[in-house]
């Protein structure tokens, strides 16, 4: 049980994500499968098998992970190693091509800060509406939106277009929103820079608040600091696989191929 | 929002996605209106301008035919105007429809909100638009009075059942544009022909009741032409003619087929748009 800043009081369901053997295979239709006659292995990416009429991209190939109410996922891999991928199957975003994948709970995705952000409405709107999509009502941004309002010191810039924003204000403004809300199950990519110093101190506080807050968090990351802020265990991703899963600081020394 | 949602190719996960969807009416509502005011936003007049256009287009129209084929204004100008502003809300959600998971593929890949979300929204924009319009009915009434009688309640049912069928085309036919991108240019085009076909700026009966025995009977193909129906049930009770139920019937057969048709694409494809966006 826990009872949230609008006094209303939540029994915490179990929050879990469950996979089996999930596979997410990518059709590429606009790619000539000719020209890809033979399965391409590199060091990034899936798999590419052309053998189909339309060539596939495997971008994640037989995940297993069971994550229970309190988890704290990193997660780890090189670029194209599969983790925004994961993140978006653990969110419900894919559904497995084959295998199983069993989200419980009410998923807040942040894989990217600018989206459903619209550039012609106003700051205020603009919270409003990224609220929405991240699932509170709109009464419960209502209570927020002061308390984002502060948090971003963008002051009277809130009433115009965000279209006049630079951009480490519109950061400021989706990480004010995005820290605000309560999930059950929070996924972040990471993403954020363009802050100045003095603000990106202020947003980790409001960051491991968030984490603090969430029943779930999977994040995925190449900072070690911010692994470590958040989280105790890790899944480490390579060629769409899960190479190793386990705690944190185990993952990260083999990843980095240090000796355990 | 224990327990997990049905997923995979089932009946039940395309239930449960229409369903939910339905439930994020707060967002969806919100999206809506915020498209309307997006599109006139820093202009003056703001949203009037949907109703004003609309106003130019059908006065100008009506006055044009009932000069070409020597109808009455008053008699032309009401049939044009309200043949238009349903016309409009249906090729909106055709057309829209068409483009409706493409146009959204930043929302579709970031959040895991039910694909109905986006049909909703659309719909919900399109009938605000019907709502704007109208407007320039209710002043076409001021000028040109129509007899009407109770029956004009009958318009409520009807824009529902409009309402529902731009529902499943926008969803069927944007699960399918979204995996064959050809399909997009045709709708656009078949939409436009649809325009010509059915009676907007033309009069059914007049033709039905021509002279010519070659034009009437040519005349009866347009039966075959499913927006007919569609039109006449909503605009007979809006210009006080009397209803035919043969009309009621079409259309509600359509929604039904359509809505099964729709459910075996959502059963099927519904998971699949996500990779195809």
């Amino acid at each position: 049980m826990s009872v949230n800043d609008d006094n209303t009081v939540t029994t915490s369901a179990p929050v879990s994500i469950t996979t089996k053997d999930a596979c997410v295979d990518f059709p590429i239709f606009d790619a000539k499968s000719r020209s890809l006659k033979k399965t391409v292995m590199g060091l990034v990416g899936g798999n590419i098998d052309s053998a189909a009429k339309v060539p596939v991209i495997e971008a994640l190939r037989d995940i297993t992970v069971s994550l229970e109410h309190g988890a704290r996922v990193g997660l780890v891999g090189h670029n194209g190693a599969g983790k925004s991928t994961l993140l978006r199957l653990l969110s419900g975003i894919y559904e497995p091509t084959r295998g199983i994948a069993e989200v419980r709970g009410r998923v807040a995705p942040v894989f990217d800060l600018g989206v459903g952000m619209d550039p012609e409405i106003s700051g205020l709107e603009n919270i409003m509406i990224r609220g929405l999509f991240l699932g509170m009502s709109r009464k419960q941004m209502d209570q927020r939106v002061d308390d984002i309002a502060d948090f971003t010191e963008l002051g009277d810039f809130l009433r115009m277009p965000l279209r006049t924003y630079s951009t480490g204000m519109r950061v400021r403004l989706a990480l004010g929103v995005v820290t605000s809300i309560d999930p059950e199950i929070l996924l972040l990519d990471e993403g954020i820079g363009a802050v100045d110093a003095a603000f990106l101190e202020k947003s980790k506080q409001r960051l491991v608040q968030l984490v603090e807050r969430s029943g779930l968090l999977v994040f995925a990351s190449h900072s070690d600091e911010f692994l470590r802020e958040l989280c105790d265990t890790a899944i480490w991703m390579e060629h769409g696989q899960i190479k190793m899963q386990g705690e944190l600081n185990e993952v990260l020394r083999a990843y980095k191929g240090l000796p355990a | 929002m224990a327990l997990a949602q049905p997923a995979g190719r089932t009946y039940a996960a395309a239930v449960a996605d229409l369903r939910r969807g339905w439930e994020q009416r707060t967002l969806w509502g919100h999206l809506g209106w915020q498209d309307i005011r997006q599109r006139y936003r820093r202009s003056v007049l703001g949203p009037v301008w949907i109703t004003i256009s609309m106003a130019v287009t059908a006065v100008a129209l009506g006055i044009l035919y009932s000069g070409l084929f020597d109808v009455p204004l008053e008699r032309l100008l009401p049939h044009v105007l309200v043949g238009f502003i349903v016309w409009a809300f249906i090729s909106g959600c055709i057309t829209e429809g068409s483009e409706v998971f493409i146009a959204n593929e930043g929302l579709i890949k970031h959040l895991p909100a039910p694909l109905s979300v986006h049909v909703y929204r659309l719909v919900w924009r399109q009938t605000l638009f019907f709502a704007h319009n109208l407007i320039v009915y209710l002043v076409m009434l001021l000028v040109f009075p129509q007899p009407l009688k109770w029956t004009v309640v009958y318009a409520v049912p009807a824009f529902f059942l409009l309402a529902l069928n731009g529902a499943w085309v926008a969803l069927a036919v944007g699960i399918i544009t979204a995996r064959f991108r050809d399909i997009l240019p045709i709708t656009q085009s078949v939409v436009q022909l649809a325009f010509f076909l059915t009676p907007i700026v033309w009069i059914y009966d007049e033709l039905i009741n021509s002279p010519n025995p070659a034009i009437a009977e040519r005349a009866r193909l347009a039966e075959f032409n499913p927006f007919l129906h569609f039109l006449e049930i909503i605009r007979r009770p809006l210009l006080g003619q009397d209803q035919q139920l043969r009309y009621w019937v079409v259309v509600l057969a359509i929604t039904v087929v359509g809505w099964l048709f729709t459910m075996l694409v959502m059963r099927r494809y519904r998971s699949r748009v996500s990779y195809w966006v």
